[in-house]
């Protein structure tokens, strides 16, 4: 009977220890969730320095860009357990705040000292508050981005090319600071044989299933003008979102789609710019900044054959807004060591590192150090575009208002379907539908 | 056996019922054919309910509110026939329901001729026909990610084989036009692949309903001097219809949910030149999240397909009758 007894003591104790290992396990350890491009790379990089420091593990659940939002959305919605830190885009902040999935920081900054003052304006405003504007704080700006645009530099400095530039327009051939010299250039590139090849204008986005084709046009669209709400928080669209400025830009950036792009891009987002670009096939191309690192360093198209601009100005001076802040999920198991994580991450010289590594660091520290400008060749350009940002809605029905303007971009532009001005007024119509049913009109 | 074996097998019967805890034994015992019946199949029943029946029930009365998946702490509010309304005066939906129609439509007609040619090519064994049978059956044995993939990949305009061959024959210039991003080619573009691919298995049952046929009846048909076009549409036709009319509806079901395949290969897109019901649908509940909306939707979608297979299967009844 003694035996016996002990036998199942003994069992009882293995149970409870091997129970209990996963969770010890668990707190020593911090699954991260973002989505799978360059600077993903890089965090894990610098994340080395944060085990190192506390013992904390780090995981990584990176997800391809076409399927992030669908994939990390669901596990918010789901209360799944799988992220207790998220990269999450801007727009998510307004759901993710009201439904209760991120935790907000505000005391936890207070408590750890960290300011919002000591990380540029328009990052925190865009990243880290909701209602946006408000020091109301559900993430730490993670990285800074922006659509901007990429060329060709050998073939723009080919004297041949310039003389016959020259003769074309009448003018010398630069980077395009205006979207008509942008459609100039590239109407002048579309076509033209180049190094043996036939080359094209200008490869854009024109995406259909994810955000792909509004973050594209919205370059368009900011750059001349192009409003939301007339007057803003009161959701009167009626003027400003169909307004003949918001129209022109809609025109320009279906222009250049029409004239320029290579054949075949009628679905196309990052991936495939980055393709038309590599493979010489582009003379100028759009994407995010946070590509220009990997740009730089291609071995066919980087270095001294590369250069790179802000979007070019319409009737003012405007970038499409990327990047994210980083939240902590509010149903993880181990909230101080993703908290632990947040303060780690704020440090000054995490944040530098963190820049050097290909991550865009939007922290004073690193903005405003006198040898930031001439760190990367883009490095002014981002502080540029990241003082012209401008972002689409982050309410709580942005997936419902960013599917609406997909739509209704993709068969203008695309499908040639109806003119630019029916487009624009169908998409207020929508828009109208949907804050109605939030009871905001 | 003897007595004394039978003995002893009455008496280790006897041990094992004692040995047997009483309310056990009893329930063991008191068992009939028709519960042990029930006790097999209630796991199949319990399965079905879960799976199939609840989650209907459920979009059933999620369809009568204003429910998201992505707002969880949002109050649910009843909405009444609101949601049904709006999905049946939306202009997007009906688009989709007539490229959905479209797609079916001419997926179906050249499936069918294809396949029954095809079918009446094969049922005539001709040398080396079982080898070209398996060539033939090949795109159906793919799956339609790969089918997909691979077409997109066909229909590339700079480096897609398909625009090559076009260009080869009629020498337009191959990256001129644009398979899939064509509002006009797109539609024809998913056709063409679908075809492709499904054609074998419209051939497959053809050929099971040509070779049910028995032979004494073309025999018949040739003492009666019945030429071979009489007797394709006076023997063939008719004895393999029931089986083409299979095809038909099988088809038309599995087209009429067709996903996958116009995902990979255009997205819906140029704008919605290609979304089909499906695609809208699937946006609805898990893009835009209108979960409330979106069971409005998938409810009139399977009345519709219930409704029209039906119709269909006492129509299909009835020419098996006659």
């Amino acid at each position: 009977m003694r035996k016996i007894t002990k036998a199942l003591l003994g069992a009882t104790t293995a149970l409870t220890i091997s129970a209990a290992l996963p969770s010890v396990s668990q707190a020593a350890e911090l699954t991260l969730c973002w989505a799978a491009w360059d600077p993903a790379n890089a965090l894990v990089e610098l994340s080395k320095d944060f085990t190192a420091q506390t013992g904390t593990e780090m995981k990584f659940e990176f997800v391809p860009w076409p399927n992030f939002a669908d994939r990390i959305l669901n596990e918010l919605n789901s209360g799944g357990k799988l992220c207790d830190l998220l990269i999450g885009d801007s727009q998510w902040l307004g759901g993710s705040a009201e439904n209760g999935y991120y935790v907000k920081l505000n005391d936890f900054f207070d408590k750890e000292g960290i300011k919002m003052s000591d990380f540029a304006e328009a990052a925190v405003n865009a990243y880290a508050t909701w209602p946006k504007g408000t020091p109301n704080y559900w993430a730490l700006p993670a990285m800074g981005d922006a659509n901007a645009w990429f060329y060709r530099k050998d073939w723009f400095a080919k004297p041949e090319i310039q003389a016959e530039f020259k003769t074309a327009t009448g003018r010398d051939l630069t980077v395009p600071a205006t979207w008509a010299e942008l459609i100039e250039t590239a109407k002048f590139f579309n076509g033209k044989e180049i190094d043996g090849n036939k080359v094209y204008g200008a490869a854009i986005f024109t995406e259909r299933a994810s955000e792909g084709i509004t973050m594209g046009i919205t370059q368009a669209l900011y750059a001349n003008g192009f409003k939301y709400e007339a007057t803003p928080g009161k959701y009167d669209m009626e003027g400003a979102v169909n307004s003949p400025d918001a129209i022109k830009g809609l025109e320009e950036y279906k222009e250049l789609y029409k004239c320029c792009t290579p054949p075949g891009y009628t679905d196309a987002y990052m991936g495939e710019t980055l393709d038309a670009f590599k493979s010489g096939q582009a003379a100028m191309a759009m994407n995010w900044f946070a590509f220009f690192p990997g740009l730089y360093k291609d071995e066919n198209v980087g270095g001294d054959k590369i250069g790179f601009f802000v979007n070019p100005k319409g009737t003012t001076a405007a970038s499409t807004l990327g990047g994210q802040g980083i939240s902590v999920v509010a149903n993880t198991d181990n909230m101080d060591g993703a908290l632990a994580y947040i303060k780690w991450f704020a440090q000054p010289d995490v944040q530098k590192k963190w820049w050097s590594l290909g991550g865009y660091a939007v922290h004073n520290a690193v903005l405003n150090d006198p040898s930031f400008k001439d760190s990367q060749p883009f490095a002014a350009d981002f502080l540029v575009a990241m003082n012209q940002v401008q972002d689409f809605w982050q309410e709580p029905s942005y997936a419902i208002l960013l599917q609406a303007m997909q739509k209704r971009m993709h068969d203008y532009v695309v499908a040639d379907k109806g003119t630019a001005k029916e487009a624009l007024d169908g998409l207020v119509s929508d828009w109208t539908e949907v804050f109605k049913d939030d009871g905001k009109l | 056996m003897t007595d004394t074996d039978t003995s002893l097998l009455d008496k280790a019967a006897e041990k094992a019922v004692r040995a047997t805890p009483a309310p056990l034994a009893f329930r063991v015992r008191g068992l009939s054919d028709r519960a042990i019946a029930w006790l097999f199949i209630t796991p199949t029943i319990v399965l079905l309910l879960a799976i199939n029946i609840f989650p209907l029930i459920w979009a059933v009365h999620l369809s009568f509110t204003n429910f998201r998946a992505n707002r969880p702490n949002a109050a649910i509010d009843g909405v009444g026939l609101s949601n049904y309304q709006r999905v049946l005066n939306d202009p997007d939906i009906w688009q989709a329901m007539q490229t959905t129609a479209h797609f079916v439509f001419w997926t179906i007609l050249l499936q069918m001729l294809i396949g029954f040619t095809l079918a009446h090519l094969i049922d005539r064994k001709f040398r080396g026909h079982a080898f070209w049978t398996t060539v033939i059956l090949i795109p159906m044995m793919l799956s339609p990610a790969v089918v997909g993939n691979f077409w997109r990949f066909l229909y590339q305009p700079q480096i897609g084989l398909f625009n090559y061959i076009y260009s080869f024959f009629t020498g337009v210039d191959p990256s001129s036009f644009e398979m899939l991003g064509s509002v006009a080619l797109s539609p024809w573009a998913i056709i063409i692949v679908d075809t492709w691919m499904w054609t074998p298995y419209v051939m497959l049952i053809c050929l099971a309903g040509l070779r049910s046929i028995p032979d004494y009846i073309y025999e018949a048909a040739e003492v009666d001097r019945a030429s071979a076009w009489r007797q394709f549409w006076s023997i063939t036709v008719p004895m393999a219809l029931p089986f083409i009319m299979l095809a038909v509806l099988f088809r038309a079901i599995e087209n009429f949910k067709m996903f996958d395949m116009v995902v990979l290969l255009t997205g819906g897109g140029p704008g919605s030149t290609t979304e089909v019901a499906s695609i809208t649908l699937k946006r609805e509940a898990f893009e835009s999240w209108r979960t409330g909306r979106a069971s409005a939707f998938a409810i009139i979608l399977f009345v519709a397909v219930f409704g029209l297979a039906n119709i269909y299967v006492k129509a299909l009844n009835r020419v098996k009758q006659r």
